[in-house]
This record gives structure tokens, sequence and C-alpha cells, in this order.
């Protein structure tokens, strides 16, 4: 079945199946592999992507529920080479080790800041309780958070 | 201190717990013409193994990376237009790696740090390494990456004085470019090298560096691909693609050691492009895609037959039984006696007995194991996050009957490990699926599959005896591991009556590597004790530990994390407590204090304040050890309050994220690190020590405050009890 989607401002037909999920048609079908797999549940944060601007896991998210609706995966933050803000602040706290929890992590910083742009620490925690960092480096992620909320000193290095 | 203890014995530890491969036939031989004609003209510069072995303290002799004479461990090629690249075997799985090897290379060769590519865990690229774990890393294959890169630097310097018939004393090598003092005159590596085919190899005693001259090595780098991290463009393994490729599913057992009665393809081989592949025990899938792979794995009905097998609820017991086997001593004499501790106890002014347990806890990696093969003729490509890159090559080779060199295996920078990752059974898979279905098959594991079919940290049992005298000096001290493992197990105390054993166990479930090994449950153990002790004395736990210590790299630690934290500045109250813990493994120190917070009503814990002060001799990258010390000091915090891994005959009760807590943004505490710069001191590896003194910090700390002593990890899954 042809659906169609908005994806970073592009728009994709894709042939699926109403009740595939999103994040099998971003990762196995426009190749759009920053959306990770961590859980396939909702529980740990991997594949979340804005949906307009909430945050949504793409892992249980069936295609028919977004189609036609704006999408936007870590691929489409950067903009003609700049990096959004958050993605800057992340980079600069370096606020991830392995990496792979890193674009869910972005997308939710992102998606937090669009609801209030000046978070309190146990806001940002509350709001990104949802995400998995197994490799701990949460203390940096709220570091990063801050940083791009304008509102943070860059961790000494 | 005789006990097993020191990175050298933790090492072969773990590598006899995990190599089931045999040892190395192909050792690597330098074929000069060959490395060109790959990697162009210029200069290259290989090292034999055999020539450091002695400067990381290993002894000569028995099987370890270190003693493979004829191989090369490492190589390293500057082009001709000056590009340095680097050849290693080891793998980066978020340890950072990558940028702290380059440092150390940028270092001695003076050049930038940017100007360097390292290539990572390719079988048919970079040298035999055994695996990256054990802290290795940064002691063994960065001492040996800057002997290289010095070794080619030295050589640089040669051929310019050639160049320029001028002295070698007047030159010097800054920033990739070589200057001659007196003449000013300058030329680069790239065109010194610029047709050249030039072969070094490294000397036993090549003029490296000290720690206290680093300039790029022992400042903060940023991570040298971080950039790819932050916009989802570094490619995991499951994130690639090759042409024609399929999507693969495994058709799990209904439980551990199950085999198949029956299997049936039902309606799945009516879909589009699925394969049902059926192989013995082994029942697989392919199709075209995802979505069609997971229709059809449910569309399949097997049956199987599993043997009636134990459960948690008797593990422990379990654990205490004697094995079916005599192995499991992992090759190690597993006893360490000295003095007599029977005579010690007998003549204690006190006497304290106590069992600690800990449960199997799962490394939930989160990129699930995954790989993708592909097979060309009879040659077979696999591109996997292991940490063992060789041992999973000699496995494909042995599963399908290849001669070595016909299968390579490559390993993208990986989304974490954390010991887990030592095998290769999702590329065993992958490539079983591929090699029928004639077409590269992608292979990942679910979330469930993870917590299921991977391995866990082995639970334990450890008992400890010890006497102690009215002076408060330990005077006895027995401990017996069950099943956790030999790391760490002998205690930095000085005590002169001790008896320390490692019991193997028939374990119920697969166990394997996890980030600090056993050393997670004999500090646990230990340090528990040592504060029962201290009670017992009527002592202060701090001072009580200083009082039985003489290790002054212990005693600062500790001295460290207690000036920071303010130890002893408050005492602890029913809803408030303080607990300090620390230890020693693979040559570096960790001290940890933490404050914790019961609420009486619900009697929830929680952790809200925790020190750690660190040591691993001279600093490599302070920013990125930084991150290792606070990310490993957090999973502590995982297996220390809730995590554990439950079963019940041949199954896991608790496969998923939602029934398996782990550390959340909610769950992190305010956490501060000292980090003590040993430049006199070479650098120990430091991605897993930290973790150690977490647990028994925090289980002192609930302790202080509630008099509840707590000793089987994880402590408060459920809060705290009513009673120990």
């Amino acid at each position: 079945m042809p659906v169609t989607l908005l994806v970073n401002g592009s728009v994709h037909t894709v042939d699926a199946a109403a009740d595939e999920t999103l994040l099998s048609v971003l990762r196995g079908k426009l190749d759009l592999t920053g959306t990770k797999y961590g859980c396939g549940e909702g529980q740990c944060g991997a594949c979340t992507v804005l949906l307009g601007d909430k945050p949504i896991r793409s892992c249980r998210t069936p295609l028919s529920s977004v189609a036609g609706k704006p999408i936007t995966t870590i691929e489409g933050l950067e903009q003609n080479g700049r990096l959004h803000p958050v993605q800057e602040a992340f980079l600069k706290v370096e606020a991830f080790e392995c990496g792979y929890c890193t674009s869910g992590m972005i997308l939710s910083a992102v998606a937090l800041l669009a609801k209030n742009p000046v978070p309190g620490e146990r806001e940002i925690q509350e709001f990104m309780n949802g995400n998995i960092c197994r490799c701990c480096t949460y203390p940096r992620i709220v570091d990063a958070v801050r940083l791009a909320a304008g509102r943070g000193k860059e961790q000494t290095r | 201190m005789s006990v097993p203890s020191g990175a050298a014995r933790a090492f072969d530890l773990e590598n006899a717990e995990q190599s089931s491969t045999p040892k190395l036939h192909d050792a690597f031989q330098l074929q000069r013409r060959e490395f060109f004609k790959v990697l162009g003209g210029g200069l290259l510069v290989g090292m034999c193994v055999s020539s450091l072995a002695q400067e990381s303290g290993r002894k000569p002799g028995g099987e370890s990376e270190d003693d493979l004479p004829k191989s090369l461990s490492a190589w390293l090629h500057v082009a001709e237009d000056g590009k340095v690249t680097v050849y290693t075997g080891k793998v980066e799985v978020g340890q950072n790696i990558r940028t702290s090897l380059s440092q150390q290379v940028a270092e001695e060769l003076r050049v930038p740090v940017n100007s360097i590519a390292m290539v990572m865990g390719d079988t048919a690229l970079t040298p035999f390494d055994m695996g990256t774990f054990g802290s290795r890393t940064t002691p063994i294959m960065g001492t040996r990456l800057r002997a290289v890169a010095a070794t080619a630097r030295e050589a640089l310097l040669g051929l310019a004085a050639e160049h320029w018939q001028v002295s070698r004393d007047s030159l010097a090598a800054d920033n990739g470019v070589i200057t001659d003092s007196h003449s000013k005159q300058t030329i680069s590596y790239g065109e010194l090298t610029r047709g050249q085919q030039l072969v070094s190899l490294v000397p036993d005693a090549p003029p490296l560096e000290p720690a206290k001259d680093w300039h790029i090595a022992g400042t903060p780098a940023a991570k040298v691909d971080g950039r790819a991290f932050v916009t989802g463009q570094h490619k995991y393994t499951p994130d690639m693609t090759r042409p024609g490729m399929l999507v693969g599913k495994v058709v799990r057992p209904s439980a551990f050691r199950a085999s198949p009665i029956s299997v049936d393809g039902g309606e799945a081989g009516k879909i589009p492009g699925v394969t049902l592949i059926h192989d013995g025990d082994f029942v697989g899938l392919t199709a075209p895609d995802e979505a069609a792979a997971e229709k059809a794995l449910k569309a399949v009905r097997a049956e199987w037959k599993a043997p009636a097998q134990s459960s948690a609820a008797t593990l422990f017991a379990d654990l205490r039984k004697p094995t079916s086997e005599a192995g499991e001593t992992y090759g190690m004499d597993p006893t360490h006696t000295q003095g007599s501790v029977e005579q010690a106890l007998a003549g204690a002014d006190k006497t304290l007995a106590q069992t600690y347990t800990v449960a199997y806890i799962a490394h939930a990696p989160l990129e699930p194991r995954a790989a993708v093969a592909e097979w060309n003729g009879g040659k077979l490509t696999v591109w996997t996050g292991t940490q063992r890159p060789f041992a999973v090559r000699d496995d494909l080779a042995n599963t399908f009957r290849l001669p070595i060199e016909n299968v390579r295996v490559i390993v993208p920078d990986t989304g974490s490990a954390y010991g887990g990752k030592h095998i290769g059974d999702a590329a065993v898979e992958a490539a079983r699926l591929a090699r029928t279905a004639g077409k590269p098959v992608k292979l990942m594991w679910t979330r469930e599959e993870e917590f299921t079919w991977a391995y866990f940290r082995p639970a334990g049992v450890i008992d400890v005896k010890s006497g102690v005298s009215k002076e408060g000096k330990i005077v006895a001290w027995q401990f017996d591991n069950y099943n956790s493992g030999p790391s760490a197990i002998g205690t930095p105390y000085e005590i002169a009556n001790q008896k320390i054993q490692f019991h193997g166990s028939d374990a119920p479930l697969r166990q394997g590597s996890y980030r600090g090994l056993a050393a997670t449950a004999n500090h646990f153990a230990r340090e528990t004790h040592m504060d029962e002790l201290a009670h017992l004395c009527g002592m202060e736990p701090l001072e009580f530990r200083l009082k039985n210590l003489n290790d002054p790299r212990l005693v600062a630690v500790f001295h460290a994390a207690a000036e920071k934290f303010g130890w002893g500045r408050e005492k602890s109250s029913p809803t408030r407590g303080f607990g300090i813990a620390g230890g020693t493994e693979k040559g570096s120190y960790i001290a940890t204090c933490a404050e914790v917070e019961i609420d009486p009503a619900s009697r929830e814990v929680s952790v809200k304040r925790m020190v750690a002060a660190f040591e691993c001799g001279a600093i490599v990258n302070p920013d990125g050890l930084r991150n290792q010390i606070m990310g490993s000091v957090i999973q502590g915090l995982g297996g220390a309050m809730f995590e554990a891994i439950t079963f019940d005959n041949g199954k896991i009760t608790n496969p998923h994220f939602a029934e398996y807590r782990m550390p959340r943004f909610a769950d992190v505490p305010q956490l501060e690190i000292v980090m003590i710069d040993r430049k006199d001191l070479p650098p120990a590896g430091a991605g897993e020590t930290p973790i150690v003194g977490t647990a028994p910090a925090v289980g002192n700390a609930i302790f202080a405050a509630s008099g509840i002593r707590l000793r089987s990890m994880p402590l408060v899954p459920d809060g705290l009890p009513k009673t120990s």
C-alpha cells in the first residue's frame, strides 16, 4: 500500500503495510539509519523522532498514524551544513560514549527545548527519563541540554 | 602480594574464560611488497610484540597477546602525501580509544591528532589482537603505538638529515614538518617519504616521550569522529546495507538447551521471498525486508523439547554445589594461602563470618548483537560488533570449515559492549543464513533475544570469615568465592593470615565477561565486610581501612575521595547515610563515597551524591577518562541497586527493559570525580575499575542510615527491607 511520508521536509511515497512501524520504514526503506532500534517496546528512546515538535517512539508508531505529518529525524536537524544547537552542545560537552543513544537523546532534547527553552535540571531529568544511555553519560547529557538552552556552562575538559 | 590481582593476571583469566578457540596459528609475517601494493609508497613501521613484553610487566612464556614472537602487533604508515594511518586490532566500543590512541601516536610522531586515521578491528587489514578487554588497550596497545610512532619519527629525522646532509642534532620534528635549526629549512613528512618504500622495525628500547613532557597526550581531546555521532551518520553494524541484502531471523527455542521436535513453516512460506532454513538445532529464515521477516517469524510453528532446569529461587544453593567437572578454575591455582587462618581465627579477639551474594545481570548494550554476512565464492566477510574480531574469525572458519584466510571480520565502531560482545553468535547465525540464501544477510537480535541468548555477568556466593585484634588489626581473612570469578579476589589490606579461594560451579545460565569481571562482586563482599569489621571494632570505617592498609596508591585515593566528599563532617541519620569503599584492580585505584537518602514511608532508597577518586597512572585523555569514570560509577548503580536477571526452568522471566530496571536520568546522583594524574607512572586502563566501588559504598551508606546490613546485590530492588 503506498503511504506518503513527510520526512525532514521531503515527501516520500513508500510501499508498506499500514501497520509497519515508522522505525522499520525509516531504516529499511528510506535509509535513514540515524534512528536506532533499541528495544522495540518504547522503553529506551533510541528510536525517538519528532512528529511536529513532539517526540515519538518510532518503534511503536504505525506508519498509517503519521502519514502526511511532518517528521524530523536526526538527519534533518543539520541545516545547510550547520549543526542544530543541541547537536553542537552534545559535541562540545561530548555527551556520549558509544553514541548509539545519541540520536534519540538529541531529538528528545530538541523537543524539550521547543516546549520550554530554559528547562531546569529536574525538568530535563524528568523529560528525558524515557531515554536510556547504557554508558551512563547522563550528567553530560544534562550539561549539554543546559548548554543548548544557553544556561549551562561548558564542562571543563 | 602474590594473590591474583594486577592487570596481567586478570587479562589471562579473562582470556582463559573466553577463549574457546585454539591458539593462533597464523602469526603475521611482514610481506614488504604486499604492504606497499596495498598502502602505496612511503614509510612503514612495524613492531614485533616480543620486544615490549617486559615493559608491560609480563614474563616471557605462556600464551598471550604479548608473546607471539614472530607476529607484528601494530604498524603505522606515513604515506607519500604525509597522511598517517595506524593499524590496530583493537576495537572502539565507546571507551574512546580511537581518540586516546591517536593522541599517543600524535604525541610521538609530532603530528596533529586529526592527521591520523586509525584502522581498527579488521582481520584482513590489522595485525592480530587477542581482543579489546581487560583494560589492556591503554597500557599495552598505547605503549606499542607510541613505540611505533617514535620509531617513525626517528626514521623521518634520519631521512631529513640524509636529505640535507646535515647532523640530526640540529633537526626538530613538529606538526608533521622537520626543521633544521641552523639553516631554517623545512621539509614535510610527505615530501620525505615520496617515492620511498621504507620499512622500519621498532628497536628494543625506542625513545619514548616521558608523560611529564607530553603536550598532545595528557591533554583533553575531543572524540576524533564525534560529529558523525551527533548527526546520525556513523554506521553501526545494524545500519549497514549490502547490494541484494536480505534480513535474517532466528527461530529461538522455547527454553535453554531445547532442541526442535518439529518445525512447520506454515504461512511463512507463502510470503514472497521468504526462505526457511533448518539445520540441526538451528532454525532461521531470510526475507526481503524487516516487515516480511517479522511476519514470517510469527508464522513459523516450531515445537521444542527442553530438559527440566533450575530456577533463580535455588540459585545460590546451586552455586555452592561441587562442579561436575574439575575445570572452571581457568587454569589458575585457585587457592592463595599464607600463614594459618585457622590458628589466627582461634587467637583473634573478635571474629566475623558472613555471606554475600550477587545476582546475574545483563550487559544490555543499546546496540544489540548484529551481523551482516556476505559470501563471495568460498570467501566470507562479516561485519559485526565484537570485542574479539580475530576469535570470531576463527569461530567462523571452524564452523564453516574454511581456511582462516578466507574469512574476514570487520568491526564497525560499536554501540557498546561492557564485556558482553566477546563471542560471535550473531556472526555465525548471519553467515549460516547467508550461505543458504546466496545473498548478503543482516541479522539484528531483538531486545528480548539480547536479554535471553547473550551471556550474563556470573552470579556468585562469597563467604568471608575474619578475625581482628582489639587494636583493630585484621589478623585472619578467609574468602571463598563460588562462581562469580577470581578477579580482584585478593585483599589489598595487610593481613598476615589469609586463605583465598575461587570455586567454580555448574552455572545454570550462560555466563562470561562483564565490565570489571568479578572485581565488582569481590569488592562488594570485601568492602562490605570491612565496614562490618569496623563497626564490630567500634572504629570509624575509613580509619579502620587505613589502619590495615599500606598501599600508598590506595591510601591516596581514599584520602582524595574523603576530602572531596567531606567525609566525617556530618553524622548519618535514619534518613541519610554516608558510606565509603575502595580498592584496586588492573593497575588502577578507586575510592568511592556515597550519600543515600531513605524515605521512611515508602522505604525507597535514593543515592543523592557520590564522589569517586581514581588513579590510573599517567592520564592520556583527561576528558575521555572523566567520561569513563562517570559512566562506570553510574552503570555500577544498576547492579548495586536494582538490576537482576530472573529465570525459571530454562527461561529468562524479565527479558525486557520494562522488567529489567537500569539506571536512568532520575537515578543519577550528584557526582564528583577526582582524578589523580601520576605522570611518573605508566598509564593503566580505566574503563572497568571505577565500577567496583559503587555497590559497597552505597550498601555501607544504607547501613549507616538504617542499621540494616544488606549483603546481596542488588541491594534494594524492592526498596529497603525491614531487616538484614
